[in-house]
């Protein structure tokens, strides 16, 4: 158990360190996800009242698109390096480095929504009526959900043709009910007309099943390589 | 085996020939809806098979994973394919119904919605299937209809919780139902689920020549080296 | 009442187109066959 911890630790911290030199990734994507917020406000210009009610579904949506692009990457590096193989004839667990990537994909995709929050308030001049606690604990069960599957989707993906389409093309559907919870319960909180509770719950069990299937699962992907 | 297959070919016609009659004629027309009520007995069959298809499908994909048999393979391939069609067909009708009924062509009803997502999560696998490359296509495709079929109960939560919050038309009526009724639906899914396990079958032995004939090929390239070699130092010790 | 044969029309529509795709699909594989038969007797 132990070896499974330091390992993902440790490829964690590798993979944020050539992430924090290289900046490559981080700053294209930031441009990216703010442009995805600047179109929206153009697209959608609600009213107060309204944009309360929409807001979730924008935000996420955004987020959504931000976290594709995101998530397309994660493998990038181990595929131009070889990394991959030497991974599959090694003693180690493969579930430390599926653990080791996601955990770098969340981290991730939570930088890119706290810079990209501030600006959907701005420009929808966004004021949560119900329990704002609640949000935080919202926006890490969802981006959990979105990555976890995310990440192992861009494992299946690595021998397909069209590999950057494969991976929002499986991942959309599985995640139906993830991101109807992520936006009823913005929605929700935000309106303060219904509790999230339910849709709060939900997203844990989704986290749940879905973290205990790719760990369970994530070896036969990486033998399949 | 070959020469079973018309026969049944020809009773299940028979038997869905009989089904239409029930669901055209002899079933008593619906008090509010009239007519169009009769989609009913195409709509509801078409979802029943479809589930069960799905479900063969995700056994089928659990034994590839766990026994990695070749004909579990082609049994979920060939159950996903068919369940795909059958779905095709519920979404189709269920608007169909939808809009003279209630004046809108979608609704966030349970069976409709479920339909969808399930419609989406076997398109991609049938995607995944198609572009990846062979020699792995069957692990990765169990996989997938493992994560779908463990998605199938939280999409069904989070539909129900959202249409308790945001009350929608209900497709297909819920309540009792009229026995005659009952009668002629039963037997309309009992010829679309013979239709349908003729249609795997079917399916099923194509996908069997398909590999064979795909083994053949590649064999036959592993070979041909071999044979034009011989064929230069022929024409070597001639020439 | 035309929605219900459209309705009938359409999922019988369905069926055989993708019935017609099995078949041309066998068809195919039919004459790759006769093609291998063909280069072994060569």
């Amino acid at each position: 158990m132990s070896t499974v911890a330091s390992l993902t630790r440790a490829t964690l911290a590798k993979d944020l360190r050539l992430e924090w030199r290289s900046k490559d990734a981080i700053n294209s994507m930031l441009f990216f996800s703010l442009l995805v917020v600047v179109i929206f406000s153009f697209s959608f210009d609600p009213t107060a009242e309204e944009s309360r009610q929409i807001a979730g579904g924008l935000v996420w949506v955004a987020f959504l698109f931000a976290a594709v692009v995101a998530l397309n990457q994660t493998w990038a590096r181990e595929m131009r390096n070889q990394v991959l193989d030497a991974y599959r004839v090694s003693p180690a667990p493969p579930n430390a480095l599926f653990l080791a990537k996601a955990a770098g994909n969340f981290i991730f995709v939570s930088v890119l929504q706290a810079l990209m929050t501030p600006l959907f308030i701005v420009f929808y001049n966004l004021r949560a009526l119900g329990p704002t606690y609640q949000l935080p604990i919202v926006a890490a069960l969802g981006t959990w959900a979105l990555v976890v599957n995310g990440t192992f989707f861009a494992a299946m993906s690595l021998r397909t043709r069209s590999r950057e389409i494969m991976l929002p093309l499986l991942l959309f559907p599985i995640s139906i009910p993830a991101i109807l919870a992520m936006v009823e319960a913005t929605g929700a909180i935000l309106t303060g007309e219904f509790s999230a509770k339910f849709w709060i719950v939900l997203l844990a069990a989704y986290d749940v099943v879905f973290t205990m299937a790719s760990l369970f699962l994530f070896g036969f992907v990486l033998q399949a390589e | 085996m070959k020469r079973v297959f018309p026969i049944l070919a020809v009773l299940t016609a028979a038997l869905l020939s009989y089904a239409l009659y029930g669901a055209l004629v002899a079933a008593p027309t619906e008090q509010t809806m009239g007519d169009v009520q009769r989609i009913f007995y195409y709509h509801v069959p078409s979802a029943w098979t479809a589930f069960i298809l799905f479900f063969i499908n995700f056994f089928a994909s659990v034994a590839y994973l766990i026994w990695r048999n070749t004909k579990a393979d082609i049994v979920a391939l060939v159950t996903a394919e068919v369940g795909v069609i059958f779905c095709t067909v519920v979404l189709v009708t269920g608007p169909i119904w939808a809009r003279p009924v209630w004046g809108i062509w979608w609704t966030w009803d349970l069976r409709l919605t479920l339909t969808l997502v399930l419609w989406l999560i076997y398109v991609s696998y049938l995607v995944l299937r198609r572009f990846s490359s062979s020699g792995q296509t069957p692990l990765l495709a169990a996989v997938l209809a493992v994560f779908g079929a463990l998605d199938v109960p939280l999409v069904y939560f989070s539909i129900w919780f959202f249409r308790t919050q945001h009350p929608q038309p209900v497709v297909g009526g819920g309540g009792s139902i009229d026995p005659r009724m009952l009668h002629v639906l039963l037997i309309n899914w009992a010829a679309f689920s013979c239709f349908a396990a003729l249609v795997c079958w079917s399916r099923y032995r194509l996908e069997v020549l398909r590999r064979e004939v795909d083994e053949t090929l590649a064999l036959e390239a592993l070979l041909e080296p071999r044979s034009s070699q011989s064929r230069i130092s022929q024409t070597g010790s001639a020439g | 009442m035309s929605y219900l044969y459209a309705a009938y029309v359409a999922t019988w529509a369905i069926h055989i187109a993708y019935l017609g795709t099995l078949l041309r699909r066998y068809s195919r594989l039919r004459s790759e066959i006769e093609e291998l038969k063909s280069r072994i007797k060569d």
